[in-house]
């Protein structure tokens, strides 16, 4: 029900257009450009004009637009249009104007296979891989399938998975990666606190293995009253989504989380939790405004974590007015300077130890302004990364490997922290 | 190929590129040819027209080359039409295809040929597509049972008269699950345009086949087999609940399209389960992967919080716990932000209110106007639903004032108003506070808004009359909208204290009969003249009469059930996005205007009934339908005028959720003063024309109050009545002698202004 498909770039100028339905014309990309491209009050992504409807999405420097006549559905389009983006990431490295003109002929090729009629077909990249392909994409499978095979598996139960893969070495990597979404309020209550958590997996295994993963699920967990004991360290999942190789209805029913993986690496599952997390930071922050001219900041930061690990790449971004005429600030640790553009201080700490604290002052002065809007004082927001560190608690039990030729695999599991949304009102 | 080494194909082009690439065409070398077919593609995307090329074109289609074929089938696709007596050339090479050894080439073959719209091509295209309905590979059938659609839409009698429907049925007994989603696809859309209906029925066979490969099948198949599966009636709530049991896993996938279509599924068949244990489980199922949906993409979770708002008016009792995570982040786009907002309105209760609360004021202090301007408003609406926490939610509105910024103390004003007409006599102490801001007001909306809590507690106002003699002295240069609450705001001062403000009373009847060109403003001062001299009584019992309070009822601020049955039955579409009925933004399509026109009278009438129903005391007008039915017709010639222009239709957030009542109608006004506005406005620029529109849901309504008045029916419905001194802040331009009227009129009163009008 996508009745055409386009790609401009920043200027609006056409990159790709491929109508498929006769109910537009291509003039219609013209509408586009001049509705949207070139109008600044745009404040939806989707528009309808006339009985046309637009759906855009913004990537890099390129519109990925999507029209259809139809009462079509819109959470589809938008998901089609990100998968044509991961799709298009996956083939060229990069998805931007330059990739899409360097390779426009094979874009058409992809978009005739993932769309027919206005309906999404298969999508998935690893499959689309073995049929549709450019030099670079050839010397990556060396052998080239016979069609007929490729056509079955592309349309079969598990279409994301070739049957003769062959390693030597059998070896699946799992990466847990956390983001802490923090809402601090400026009396330091917690407003939100989260983890969207993300299970990455690459397999390099042989043939068509079997797998079967288990976490400190503690709904699962509490079901068996032999791990009652256990039960202390379990945590409580509020919702989590599976790839589509995962038995959903399986899962649905007793909880296990069993698959047959793609080949290479996927994103398993992703979960959220909300309940007893562990904030890796806390800030404490003190801004005063010392009459119309001078800000004093003075900005406490703890690590909460084990003095054991530590933490990469803390960056704090502390806002300043936007008629700041210049900042003295010093750090006890890491480098802070002030970045006129983006209207903040910057504060990096390339290392920090768990259980240590470090603290900013500074003072930023004012020019005087005309007219009186107080400063709105934007949030503190943060980023860091923490290895060996789950802000959730969660952790891997286990991972089983079944395939008919019973070999022996080797499994490694990674954990890792990051910053979501962690942002501090003062 | 080679297009890493010669990524030009955009480049410039001179005059006798056409010309150039011809001889390329023609050219003995294959890499060459191969070169100016893609150019030809370039030029194409572009936008030029490069159709004189195509038998030169079409040549080449004949090749083992995998890539050349796919090229020039695009081109082909894109011109057949422009020539159709050509096409014929390509046909034997199509033909030949579909009995490729290669399956991919039997496919492209059989899926170019359907997008082929030339009659002549469909003479050939019945034998190859009922051998690659019936080919031993699944790629080729999925492939081919779309074809039947695309035949389908050329010539419906032609696809059954060659058994390609039946054929299409039992490909749903297909053992690829692929096989089995595309045939649902294509039968699902030849269903909408059949004339009998009856291609694709979905029985309890049919059912349960889709239910087996819905596990089976990628994600698009498992959308398109939700989707039909929403058409399905179960027979008894056991059967639904089986079926719910089995769609239930599906919200644990990670496209959220997918989730967002099995939610379609369950709060459709929510409907006939009658094990109240089942509902509540499958309520508390829902709403985790609800709150998940808002980590996807921006553009997918404005769709979710826009359905999570149907949602909620449907099954108010989801999410219940949830209002935290509708928490505005800094950098949500703004389009995110607005939803999120409705969606924490919505949730708001006494226990969360101080949370809500203090979330809103800080939003309040945001750089983005529009958005600091709804979050405002949003603390009004908690005022107006909550009654215990309205006296904080005014605290939080006077400190709000305090800042001093200019728009925020405008629309807290606003805001404030109608906190005045929800709680009447309950916090006149901060009238002082508000006349403070007298000058910085200069926005209508909030001038008008302050003049009429002056003229409302005048005499409450030691100095009312300074302040209304301070607005007079620029009378003449007001807007509109301003002079009606000023005329009125007088009226009743006089009324009020008739010793202190004879003298202004006279001076502003005087200005505004004699000075001013606004019919609107003239014949309100003549209305309010000839009742102060002709009957003081009457005068008094019109203008200040009690005004029932503004509804608070949190279904006026709902869709009305038969509109809320539709959208729940197009969840996740665009319908859903809208809040609005397909018919509504198919336009011309489907529907025609005259389709939305009836839709939109039989809506009205719809809504009358429901209106009928909460006010049992107010007589239905009988008369109410036919200026409904005049302003429908309006809003056709509206359509009929504008229709060959691509105009905005409408904005997804319309201010439907606010207060009003007749959603409907409310909404084709809306449309058609978008569609007025003209072609260069954006959606969200139409929105700003329609002035304080969304400021105040009652004006919607004001506009039909006015139309009703004006052909001086009996009083309406008392809802409707409600908003008519809102009616003249609104101001739309209409014939209006909206004296506000009071609800239990009497039957010599209302033909005392009957008479006054004839007079007119």
């Amino acid at each position: 029900m996508i009745s055409a498909f386009f790609i401009y770039n920043q200027k609006g100028e056409v990159l790709i257009s491929r109508l498929y339905r006769q109910d537009l014309k291509r003039s219609i990309a013209d509408i586009f450009r001049i509705q949207v491209i070139s109008n600044t009050d745009v404040r939806s992504p989707i528009i309808t004009l006339g009985s046309t409807s637009f759906f855009h999405v913004r990537h890099e420097n390129l519109y990925i637009v999507a029209l259809t006549k139809w009462n079509a559905n819109a959470a589809l389009i938008f998901e089609f249009c990100y998968r044509v983006i991961n799709v298009g990431r996956s083939y060229f490295g990069k998805f931007d104007e330059e990739a899409v003109k360097a390779n426009f002929v094979l874009i058409y090729e992809l978009l005739d296979e993932v769309l027919d009629f206005g309906y999404p077909q298969n999508s998935e990249a690893d499959t689309l891989k073995m049929y549709i392909t450019t030099e670079s994409v050839k010397s990556e499978r060396a052998v080239m399938e016979d069609s007929a095979k490729i056509t079955i598996q592309a349309t079969g139960a598990t279409s994301w998975r070739r049957s003769d893969v062959k390693y030597r070495k059998n070896e699946a990597f799992i990466d847990v990666i956390e983001s802490v979404n923090l809402l601090l309020s400026a009396q330091g209550n917690v407003l939100r606190a989260d983890v969207a958590g993300q299970i990455m997996m690459r397999a390099y295994l042989s043939g068509t293995p079997e797998c079967k993963f288990g976490l400190n699920d503690k709904v699962l967990l509490e079901k068996d009253p032999s791990n009652r004991r256990k039960t202390s360290n379990t945590v409580e999942i509020d919702d989590c989504q599976f790839h589509q190789c995962v038995k959903l209805g399986k899962f649905d029913s007793d909880r296990t989380i069993s698959f047959i993986p793609p080949d290479g690496e996927f994103e398993l599952m992703r979960y959220r939790t909300s309940d007893n997390i562990n904030l890796p930071f806390k800030v404490h922050p003190v801004v005063i405004e010392i009459g119309k001219s001078k800000i004093e900041y003075r900005i406490l930061v703890k690590a909460n974590f084990s003095s054991k690990l530590y933490a990469n790449n803390v960056v704090l971004n502390i806002p300043t007015p936007l008629n700041t005429a210049g900042v003295t600030c010093t750090a006890s640790s890491g480098k802070a300077k002030y970045v006129p553009a983006e209207n903040s201080i910057v504060w990096k700490i390339p290392r920090f130890q768990g259980q240590s604290e470090f603290t900013l002052t500074g003072e930023a002065n004012l020019t005087a302004m005309t007219h009186k809007k107080a400063w709105s004082r934007p949030p503190i927001s943060m980023d860091f990364q923490v290895l060996m560190f789950t802000s959730s608690g969660l952790l891997v039990r286990f991972l089983k490997v079944f395939e008919k030729n019973n070999y022996q695999s080797v499994k490694w599991v990674r954990y890792m922290t990051k910053a979501g949304n962690y942002q501090i009102r003062f | 190929m080679d297009v890493f080494s010669k990524p030009k194909f955009f480049a410039n082009n001179t005059k006798g590129e056409n010309a150039e690439l011809l001889a390329e065409l023609n050219s003995e070398y294959r890499d060459r040819r191969k070169d100016a077919v893609k150019r030809v593609i370039a030029n194409m995307t572009v936008g030029k027209d490069v159709s004189g090329l195509f038998p030169q074109v079409v040549k080449n289609m004949q090749t083992e080359d995998l890539e050349m074929k796919k090229l020039v089938y695009l081109y082909l696709m894109n011109y057949a039409k422009s020539n159709p007596d050509l096409v014929i050339l390509a046909v034997n090479t199509f033909v030949k295809d579909t009995d490729h050894v290669n399956p991919l080439i039997r496919a492209l073959a059989i899926r170019t040929m359907g997008c082929i719209r030339v009659d002549k091509i469909l003479d050939h295209l019945c034998e190859p597509l009922r051998k690659c309905l019936q080919d031993d590979n699944p790629y080729v059938r999925k492939t081919a049972a779309l074809c039947v659609a695309k035949l389908w839409d050329l010539d419906q009698e032609r696809a059954i008269d060659n058994g390609f429907v039946t054929t299409l049925q039992d490909l749903i007994s297909d053992s690829t699950p692929m096989v089995v989603a595309n045939a649902v696809i294509a039968l699902a859309e030849m269903q909408e345009s059949s004339v009998n209906k009856d291609v694709f029925v979905v029985n309890v066979a049919v059912m349960n086949k889709m239910l087996a490969a819905l596990n089976e099948c990628n994600e698009w198949g498992q959308i398109a087999i939700l989707t039909s599966l929403a058409e399905y009636r179960p027979l008894d709530s056991k059967e639904a609940e089986s079926i719910c049991e089995r769609v239930v896993p599906r919200l644990q996938h990670a496209n959220g399209s997918v989730v967002l279509s099995a939610i379609r599924v369950l709060m459709i068949f929510l409907r006939y389960i009658r094990n109240d244990e089942f509902t509540k489980g499958l309520i508390k199922k829902m709403s985790p992967p609800l709150v998940s949906l808002l980590a996807s993409a921006p553009e997918v979770q404005y769709v979710s919080l826009r359905n999570i708002n149907l949602i909620l008016q449907r099954r108010p009792d989801i999410l219940q716990n949830d209002v935290r995570v509708f928490f505005c982040k800094y950098n949500d786009p703004p389009y995110v932000k607005r939803e999120k907002l409705e969606i924490i309105i919505r949730l708001c209760n006494d226990k969360n209110v101080d949370q809500i609360l203090s979330e809103l004021k800080e939003y309040a202090s945001e750089v983005d106007v529009d958005f600091v301007r709804r979050a405002i408003r949003a603390i009004g609406r908690c005022a107006i639903i909550i009654d215990e926490a309205s006296e904080r939610c005014v605290n939080v509105l006077l400190d709000l004032i305090n800042t001093k910024v200019n728009y925020v103390v405008q629309e807290a004003i606003i805001v404030i108003k109608d906190i005045f007409r929800k709680y009447p006599q309950r916090y006149e102490a901060i009238i002082p506070t508000l006349c403070q801001n007298l000058d910085s007001l200069d926005e209508p909306e909030a001038k008008g808004s302050l003049i009429w809590i002056v003229g409302e507690y005048a005499e409450r106002i030691e100095n009312a009359d300074e302040l209304i003699e301070n607005f007079l002295e620029t009378f003449l240069e007001e807007n509109s909208q301003v002079q009606l609450q000023l005329l009125t705001a007088t009226v009743k001062l006089f009324l009020k204290k008739p010793s202190q403000s004879q003298e202004i009373v006279h001076r502003v009847l005087q200005t505004a009969t004699q000075e001013i060109d606004n019919p609107d403003t003239r014949d309100r001062a003549y209305v309010y003249w000839r009742l102060l001299s002709t009957d003081p009584q009457a005068a008094k019992a019109v203008v200040l009469s009690e005004k029932p309070p503004i509804s608070v009822d949190s279904s006026a601020n709902n869709l009305s059930p038969a509109l809320m049955d539709e959208l729940i039955n197009n969840i996740s579409t665009l319908a859903s996005v809208y809040h609005k009925p397909a018919s509504a933004f198919m336009g011309n399509k489907a529907f025609s205007a005259d389709a939305v026109r009836k839709a939109a009278v039989a809506d009205a009438r719809d809504e009358e009934q429901i209106m009928g129903e909460d006010n049992v005391t107010s007589p239905t007008a009988p008369a109410a339908s036919a200026p409904k039915n005049a302003m429908a017709d309006l809003l056709d010639l509206d359509f009929g005028s504008s229709e060959p222009v691509a105009t905005p239709v409408m904005s997804p957030p319309t201010s439907n959720s606010n207060k009003s009542g007749p959603n409907y109608s409310a909404d084709l006004f809306d449309m058609s003063s978008d569609m007025s506005s003209g072609g260069g406005s954006s959606v969200f620029g139409g929105m700003g024309g329609m002035g304080g529109m969304s400021g105040m849901g009652g004006l919607n309504s004001g506009f039909q109050q006015n139309q009703n008045q004006n052909t001086a029916t009996s009083p309406t419905a008392s809802r409707n009545d409600a908003f008519g001194d809102l009616a003249g802040l609104g101001g739309f331009g209409q014939p209006a002698p909206a004296v506000s009227q009071p609800k239990p009129i009497s039957s010599t009163q209302s033909s005392t202004v009957n008479d006054l009008l004839d007079l007119f």
